[in-house]
């Protein structure tokens, strides 16, 4: 069921199963028939650990969403909350609970991922805390996303790092390395940039001290560490993802997991039947590396994609094609006992090859390609300190703001700020055209950092830029021997950082670094003696990659791309707060603006 | 839109970046089919076995059948028929299979140094208490559990306790000195949660005054504060506190921000003339104050033009009723909506669109797009062609936009204009290459055949002669021009 989980180089069911273990432990505290009320962000990550068979076994016999208003009915003893540490969701608790005339019920509370004595304030403030048996916590830091991934699912991290200051998202951080410690062993090498890098780490030190004494007795799994802030890489997220995982994040949106597809193109047209009704409803598909085909496509250049996939498909009709060899009983019942095997191929292959079509579509357009033009020429620094007649022009023709702002961003960053002249001049439009409320917007994206006007003549962008080999002229999509092809030329800065910490140091790169913001820093934690690893000749070295506020599917590809490289000698299993694109990180930094307003 | 495929390929050499092309696009395109074809074909083989596909079972909402989330709407669904078991299709049950996955602990036990939940075991928890003994790593408790039976906790204690999710009573610490020695273990400690019980209780025991002074001095605490105040919507002591540290800038925005909340459209006016006064950015300050401007003109053009198209007078509000009221809409939208509804205005109106231009200072290149596809809109092809026409010291009148022609000819095109309307500002694209194609894509022959005329080009007019209608007035007019000895054909 999870078992693309223990694939990997590490073996990421471990903490799969431990968070299972801690869910059923919480269950059978609260004795008896239950309901489970949820929080309906939590479905999502909660559906990466546990499904309802397993709730079930537990005597979870009705599961609601939460609402405000009386709860349905439900002939159980226990009333279970699962919910994320908000207020307003403690409102809505109270009042389920006031409203709630069974005198025998029993009602828990479950907080994910922590306790906030905020919400216990607020339950009381509401004269219900005293209704409650158990307020426990449930630990859901890292979740175990595919074999080499894992993301705490935690969307506002950037936004309350960045804007807000509010570190406590860190904390959770550190919690849930700590976790990861205990399960595989002491990380001897931690490496960061950045200033949440620097906390996080600290942290971690610090964590360990208090439990001084206590020797973790496990054979480290990890080499190393390596905490990276998304605000020292602000471009890589504006830019559109090129591989096929990216781009149906960036068109579709891949949530917990799961893509929402247009229903057309995956009509089963029987033979004989004429046009069925059209399925409404969105196709609801899983993408993760438990699908062969998926694994071997999704890290790929668009472009190099469609090849894969007729390649595939020749083999599938290959193999259905072998029915007719079949002569002898022994060869017939080969055959059949291979069939559901192919059938899943065949569906993966008519799945992808629909969703290709798809994508092939938007790609093709012309607004695409306009697009992408712009954002290759920022990046390589073309006219990045003028007036961008193509964002005027999209402006006017009132495309939607986030594009807009994803590329007014990318112009700002590529050119270490924009004119004041140019800055003001965007705004002004931005604001006629999209409402003025969005001054709010305008702002928290100068508080991110993502927009600002420049304040020393001296952009340091093209020394970024050539010092890390962020633009290769020559990016080869369908056989890449560089990172680049994720984005068709870009490389993504994070991941020449990982790449040059790896070989051949930071050290070769001083200057630059300094000219992104934050320390960069080095810790070691000393391992007892015995736990050194005696490394045979040849065996790779494990790196944990954290992006602390966002990475994105291009960017994972680009480090299994390392991972996979002859000669790279390291593997790399990859963390974060949250998977983002440039669309979902710059909503989350915009304010809540009621939609009355448009 | 789809381009023809010399013209997109006139585009793509031309562009500097020749990354992520599709160079080999028709091949692109057969692989896609052929996969396409692949599974086509085999669908007929193994269609009669569909339903045994080892594929993920989907429910008709799209969600995976036995996911949490499909789960939760079915047993809510199912919950008006109460003696009904909801009735689950058969999925495999994970058990977990512990000699697998070698582990048997909980996350919570690895910290709270708690080693077993309830008394409720399972079977499986039974199984899994024999594996803590092989693997899990022993954890002593922190030093501080030791104390557990002490009530009289330092400072430094009763943050570590907090933290463990313990009680501990922060009451006793009465003098402002243990107070903040109290807060900065708090800081010192990075947990929010515990930082802001803390921050709770200081609020409660402090004076203002005190509080926003030694906040200002701890700048963690600080932030942590302010998103607590945020969160409670504590609204008026975030305002003093913000001013009492002189972030006036911050101020003006969240009061600006509250805006938002206000439904009534004159509340909402007034309260931004409120903030007017406050102490923003100068640019913001501009931009707060044409926000205002706008909603009082809204307001005013609102109930005059309400009345208008209940009075069943005006003409065009007959023709063209309005789908929604202008109120809170953004500038742009509004002056498109004038230059639908009050084109003609004289310019001593509120609603005129000359006005608003001046008024907002809106851009040349921003006031034609919208005017030009308001009047496109209308069809009004004679407003569209005095949009461009100015006329220089000789009297002659030409044509003349901030735009390029060619977004022209797309905002017309997108408006339905008819041929002949497009034709005259096809003409005007500058671009010969250019010309051509927008020419062809919109059936303007003239300018075609003009075109190639001029570029002396009888290959491209030979061949272009086979796309005409036979016997047409176009088709003459190649070949009158192909017979013409005086051109000079450079091919």
């Amino acid at each position: 069921m999870a078992a693309h989980l223990s694939y990997g180089r590490v073996n990421l069911n471990i903490l799969r199963e431990a968070a299972r273990k801690e869910l059923r432990e919480f269950l059978d505290k609260c004795a008896g028939s239950k309901a489970i009320v949820w929080d309906e962000y939590l479905t999502g990550p909660f559906g990466l650990i546990a499904q309802y068979s397993l709730l079930k076994e537990h005597e979870v016999e009705k599961m609601f969403t939460l609402k405000s208003g009386r709860l349905p009915s439900a002939d159980v003893k226990n009333i279970i909350f699962f919910v994320r540490p908000r207020l307003e969701l403690m409102d809505i608790i109270a009042e389920n609970v006031f409203r709630c005339h069974h005198s025998s019920r029993d009602f828990h509370i479950l907080f994910v991922p922590r306790r906030s004595m905020l919400c216990e304030q607020r339950l009381k403030e509401q004269g219900v805390l005293g209704s409650f048996i158990n307020i426990d916590e449930y630990i859901l830091d890292l979740i175990p996303y595919d074999g080499d991934l894992l993301s705490m699912e935690y969307e506002s991290a950037f936004r309350e790092c960045y804007l807000e200051n509010d570190q406590t998202s860190l904390y959770h951080t550190a919690k849930g390395l700590m976790t990861l410690q205990a399960l595989y062993g002491t990380i001897p090498q931690i490496y960061g940039k950045g200033d949440c890098a620097r906390h996080v780490a600290n942290m971690m030190l610090r964590m360990k001290r208090e439990f001084a004494g206590t020797q973790n007795q496990i054979l480290p799994v990890f080499d190393t560490l390596l905490l990276l802030d998304r605000n020292v890489d602000l471009l890589t997220p504006l830019a559109t993802q090129l591989t096929y995982e990216g781009l149906i994040d960036e068109i579709y949106g891949i949530n917990n997991g799961y893509v929402k597809l247009p229903p057309e193109k995956f009509a089963q047209k029987k033979q004989g039947e004429a046009s069925k009704d059209l399925p409404t409803e969105p196709k609801k598909l899983q993408l993760n590396s438990a699908e062969e085909l998926y694994a071997e496509i999704r890290d790929k250049n668009f472009n190099a994609v469609g090849a894969a996939l007729s390649k595939k498909a020749k083999i599938i009709s290959a193999a259905f094609e072998e029915r007719h060899n079949a002569k002898t009983v022994g060869e017939i019942k080969q055959f059949v006992s291979q069939l559901p095997h192919m059938q899943a191929a065949r569906s993966s292959l008519a799945n992808h090859t629909s969703i290709a079509e798809l994508i092939k579509d938007i790609t093709t357009s012309e607004a695409f390609f306009d697009n992408l033009t712009v954002e290759q020429e920022f990046m390589t620094g073309v006219d990045t300190d003028k007036v961008n007649t193509y964002i005027e022009d999209c402006i006017a023709q009132k495309d939607p703001l986030i594009k807009i702002l994803r590329l007014v961003c990318m112009q700002s960053v590529c050119n270490n700020g924009l004119k004041q002249k140019v800055l003001d001049y965007y705004k002004r439009e931005i604001l006629q055209t999209y409402g003025y409320e969005h001054i709010l917007t305008l702002n928290n994206l100068e508080k991110g950092g993502l927009l600002k006007p420049q304040t020393s003549s001296r952009n340091n962008y093209p020394t970024i830029r050539k010092t890390l080999k962020l633009w290769m002229e020559d990016a080869n999509e369908q056989n890449p021997n560089d990172i680049s092809y994720v984005y068709s030329g870009y490389a993504p800065l994070s991941i020449r950082l990982t790449q040059v910490l790896a070989r051949p140091g930071w050290r070769s790169i001083e200057e630059v670094l300094k000219m992104l913001p934050g320390p960069h820093f080095e810790e070691r934690q000393q391992l007892p003696s015995g736990l050194h690893k005696k490394r045979q000749q040849g065996e790779n070295r494990t790196t944990l990659v954290f992006f602390l506020g966002g990475v994105t599917y291009a960017e994972i590809a680009a480090l299994r791309f390392l991972s996979q490289m002859e000669d790279s000698g390291m593997e790399y299993i990859i963390a974060t707060t949250k998977l983002v694109n440039g669309t979902t990180w710059i909503k989350s930094l915009m304010d809540r603006i009621p939609p009355s307003c448009f | 839109m789809t381009k023809s495929k010399a013209d997109e390929e006139d585009y793509w050499n031309s562009s500097k970046f020749k990354a992520f092309t599709f160079d080999d696009e028709d091949d692109e395109l057969i692989r896609l089919k052929e996969s396409r074809q692949a599974v086509n074909s085999i669908q007929r083989l193994v269609e009669e076995d569909d339903d045994e596909d080892d594929v993920e079972k989907v429910s008709w909402s799209g969600e995976p059948v036995g996911s949490i989330s499909w789960s939760v709407k079915e047993t809510a669904a199912s919950n008006q028929r109460t003696d009904r078991e909801p009735a689950f299709p058969k999925i495999p049950t994970d058990t977990p299979s512990l000699s697998k996955s070698q582990s048997g602990y909980s996350l919570s036990s690895l910290f709270k140094g708690k080693t077993k939940g309830g008394n409720f075991q399972s079977f499986t928890d039974t199984l899994s208490d024999s594996s803590i003994r092989l693997y899990a790593p022993e954890l002593r408790k922190p030093k501080s559990e030791y104390k557990d039976y002490v009530s009289d906790w330092s400072p430094e204690e009763t943050i570590q306790r907090l933290q463990q999710g313990k009680t501990a009573p922060l009451e006793k610490f009465r003098s402002l000195q243990d107070k903040l020695l109290l807060l900065d273990f708090a800081v010192s400690a990075h947990d929010g949660n515990v930082i802001t019980a803390v921050l709770i209780y200081l609020k409660r025991t402090l004076s203002k005054e005190v509080l926003f002074r030694e906040l200002e001095s701890r700048q963690t605490a600080l932030r942590h504060f302010i998103h607590y105040l945020t969160e409670t919507k504590d609204q008026r002591l975030l305002l003093e506190l913000l001013r009492a540290l002189g972030r006036t800038e911050d101020v003006a925005l969240l009061q600006y921000k509250e805006h938002l909340s206000i439904a009534d459209e004159n509340k909402r006016r007034d309260f931004l003339k409120s903030c007017l006064s406050l102490p923003f950015s100068a640019e913001d300050s501009a931009h707060v104050q044409d926000h205002y401007t706008l909603l009082e003109r809204q307001i005013i053009i609102e109930a005059t033009d309400r009345q208008a198209e209940r009075g069943g007078k005006v003409e065009i509000f007959q023709k063209f009723p309005r789908r929604a009221s202008i109120l809170n809409m953004p500038l742009i939208t509004t002056l498109y909506y004038c230059c639908f509804y009050h084109y003609s205005e004289p310019e001593g109106t509120y609603s005129s669109p000359l006005n608003i231009r001046q008024a907002f200072k809106i851009s040349e290149k921003q006031y034609f797009v919208t005017a030009l596809a308001a009047r496109a809109k209308l069809k009004a092809w004679l407003d569209v062609d005095a949009l461009f026409t100015s006329r220089n010291w000789l009297g002659f009148t030409r044509k003349k936009s901030p735009l390029s022609f060619q977004r022209v000819v797309d905002v017309l095109q997108k408006n339905s204009a008819p041929t002949q309307v497009l034709q005259d500002y096809v003409g005007l694209v500058e671009d010969p290459d250019m010309r051509i194609s927008l020419a062809q894509k919109h059936k303007c022959h003239d300018i075609v055949i003009n075109t190639y005329r001029d570029m002396k080009d009888r290959q491209q007019l030979l061949g272009y002669r086979g796309k005409v209608g036979r016997g047409s007035a176009e088709e003459r007019k190649i070949d009158e021009l192909l017979n013409n000895q005086q051109i000079r054909w450079k091919n």
